[in-house]
């Protein structure tokens, strides 16, 4: 992986390396995506390191697990700090690879993505 | 007794209380006692959007809440009390008739020792737990439902992470 992250992708334990690792299995461009791991910390931890890792990689755009999660929680506070900010909560995997083969504007890319990722999910088996 | 559940968690709404408690209790409401939340208007439009359309949030000040407690608890549905830290639950249990403390999570900061994977105490506050079950309360630490409930004696005596 050399890309230049253009995401941060943060949840709970291994959520997000699992996340990544599936789409650089599958694409060859997980390094376009940070993951953040988050366990043990404290809200502010979180949001410092998610704070931390945009700056150090210029990225503007948040993936979180889950919406109500600590770590949307602490995105919505960096949102909230640093405008041009986009939080998509809920990633799932067909979204990441959408957002990772798109080019150009990745505010854009990740708002495209994100429907997506909700578009994705289909159900069989189950009979109403 | 409807509060089902009387929670010390410093990210007080998140994953674990909305979906790993609150579904299987059925919660339909959760009354957050924190005094900076309580004033303010952001922080509290964050944390509703944080719950599902069934579920409502209560925002206390620790002095509104003592008034208000033995009201929640003969409501109809059942609710959780949640707290941010042990000072505000000492004032609870001091003042509120809580009587059943859940640590649910404390984290890492500087000057914790680590006693559980989501419990991390200083000095102090391992005093201050201490001090709750002093005052009648029975506290256990216990992060989601499926995870055994630990004493109190035992989660002070444990030691997690090297």
């Amino acid at each position: 992986m050399s890309d230049t992250p253009r995401a941060l992708v943060a949840g709970h334990a291994e959520f997000a390396a699992g996340l990544i690792s599936a789409v650089e299995m599958i694409t060859g461009k997980g390094g376009s995506l940070a993951p953040i791991r988050v366990t043990g910390m404290c809200g502010s931890d979180i949001e410092n390191l998610l704070r931390d890792t945009m700056r150090a990689t210029g990225a503007r755009v948040i993936f979180t697990d889950l919406h109500a999660g600590s770590c949307t929680m602490a995105a919505r506070r960096v949102q909230h700090a640093m405008p041009g900010v986009v939080l998509v909560a809920g990633v799932n995997l067909p979204l990441l690879l959408d957002f990772v083969l798109a080019e150009g504007d990745a505010l854009a890319a990740a708002a495209r993505a994100a429907e997506k990722g909700r578009a994705s999910i289909s159900v069989h088996g189950v009979t109403p | 007794m409807t509060l089902a559940l009387n929670r010390i968690d410093d990210r007080l709404i998140h994953g674990q209380v909305v979906v790993g408690w609150g579904q299987p209790l059925n919660i339909r409401f959760i009354v957050l006692v924190d005094d900076m939340v309580a004033e303010s208007d952001w922080e509290q439009d964050l944390y509703r959007m944080a719950v599902p359309p069934e579920m409502e949030v209560r925002f206390h000040s620790t002095k509104d809440a003592i008034a208000r407690l033995d009201g929640y608890r003969i409501e109809n549905s059942p609710g959780i009390l949640l707290t941010g830290d042990i000072a505000t639950m000492h004032r609870l249990v001091a003042d509120g008739n809580v009587r059943d403390v859940n640590v649910g999570g404390i984290h890492h900061r500087s000057g914790r020792t680590q006693h559980l994977r989501y419990v991390f105490l200083t000095p102090e506050e391992q005093d201050a737990l201490r001090e709750l079950a002093r005052l009648g309360a029975v506290v256990t630490a216990q992060d989601v439902p499926a995870a055994r409930a630990i004493p109190l004696e035992e989660l002070l005596a444990s030691r997690e992470g090297g």
